[in-house]
């Protein structure tokens, strides 16, 4: 048991305290650089360090690789290899904005190291019925996989604190469920996302001193679906990260294809005079999460923050609900 | 404010999951062609994956449908 014990301090410590002691060195190296953006949601406007992608990648791979040192397994070469990938990814869109599809695909290929080292298991399991082997459906599963975590946190990732609060209920969501279903080891190496993205969550909460970015986003979501991948908790992993899928099919059902969220000519949100946040009645404007909840009146982005995050409570406690459900079978 | 519909929402995708795993299961599982020799597995594992892509394009028509109507005013607002 201590065998385990040390390394989960030791590696829960570094993703932790990398992030929290990085993130403000880098929002000073931004800031001198000039490499801000506008808050749209802030009265005055105030400009905003982005990306802080490069300390979420620095506090996953110090404590992944000082993981590696006690459990040296294939799954958590895996999680760095796509990992990072998808940080080159972000940090390329985070530079150049490229076109609706180059995330996507290029969030495809990221995934191709977990099919290349063979860190997964075609069983696709499912609560209640078993599990289903499906060898050439599940390279596919793969390759999407990828792409539409990353995008789906990327996605959500409109409001202060919003992407890395959710990411860490849904994590450690992630994590709990592992537990729960006795696979320790991928659980040890979930834990490094939730106190990431916790660690993040204090500079980037209501009032944002940085941004994560395409970089965080998908560094985040990328490494959520390579631990639903290489931990076999697929359909666990989708319950936990519900609101952030929803958000996402409102979109794209309204959109009808895939864009940038800058190249959406209508804002899905519009400022009262006292800055608070209301739904647009443009048309025109695709349905989002942030435009549904505030169908019901306007509201401060702090508050509809808590709202998501209250969904994001609701839904990981429907995963856990699953994770117990995959050990009874009818 | 109507984040109960929302909620709701989240419920009701919940249980999709669940019961769409349940007949994907109970679709492919007896599932296994043979007499083609290498092709077996190939074969099988080709039918089961149009039956998993059929079931998802139910769940998302499905899932289209009940969005309408549980956020029917919203939509519109």
């Amino acid at each position: 048991m201590l065998d385990q014990i040390i390394p989960v301090v030791l590696v829960s410590a570094i993703a932790f305290f990398s992030v929290y002691i990085i993130t403000p060195f880098l929002i000073r190296a931004l800031e001198k650089r000039n490499l801000v953006v506008k808050d749209y949601n802030r009265v005055g406007g105030a400009m905003i360090p982005r990306p802080g992608g490069p300390s979420i990648i620095i506090g996953i791979l110090a404590s992944e690789i000082t993981l590696y040192a006690f459990f040296p397994t294939i799954e958590i070469v895996a999680i760095l290899v796509t990992t990072s990938l998808a940080f080159i990814v972000g940090i390329i869109d985070d530079r150049k904005t490229l076109g609706g599809w180059f995330k996507p695909v290029a969030l495809a290929v990221s995934a191709i190291p977990i099919i290349l080292l063979g860190a997964y298991d075609s069983n696709l399991a499912f609560p209640l019925f078993g599990a289903v082997k499906i060898p050439v459906l599940y390279l596919v599963i793969i390759i999407f996989m990828i792409p539409i975590t990353g995008n789906t946190i990327n996605s959500i990732d409109v409001l202060n604190g919003v992407a890395s609060g959710f990411m860490t209920i849904a994590s450690f969501t992630l994590t709990v469920s592992l537990f729960v279903m006795q696979n320790y080891e991928i659980a040890i190496a979930s834990l490094p996302l939730g106190l990431v993205s916790l660690a993040f969550y204090k500079y980037h909460k209501f009032p944002s001193r940085i941004f994560p970015g395409d970089s965080g986003a998908l560094t985040l979501g990328a490494m959520y679906g390579v631990i639903a991948i290489v931990g076999q908790v697929e359909v666990i992993a989708a319950v936990a990260l519900l609101p952030a899928v929803i958000n996402s099919f409102l979109f794209l059902s309204s959109v009808k294809r895939v864009i940038e969220h800058g190249q959406i000519k209508s804002n899905p949100v519009t400022h009262t005079d006292d800055f608070k946040l209301m739904a647009t009645t443009d048309r025109d404007a695709p349905v989002t999460l942030v435009r549904l909840i505030l169908a019901g009146g306007p509201m401060t982005e702090k508050q509809i923050g808590f709202v998501i995050f209250r969904l994001a409570l609701f839904s990981a406690a429907l995963a856990i609900i699953t994770a117990f459900m995959m050990g009874i079978k009818i | 404010m109507k984040v109960a519909h929302i909620f709701s929402f989240i419920f009701v995708m919940w249980i999709l999951i669940i019961v769409g795993g349940g007949l994907l299961i109970l679709f492919t599982v007896p599932i296994s062609i043979t007499g083609y020799g290498i092709l077996d597995s190939f074969l099988t594992s080709g039918v089961k994956a149009v039956i998993a892509i059929i079931l998802v394009i139910i769940w998302i028509y499905i899932l289209s449908k009940i969005k309408n109507w549980i956020f029917h005013k919203q939509i519109k607002h």
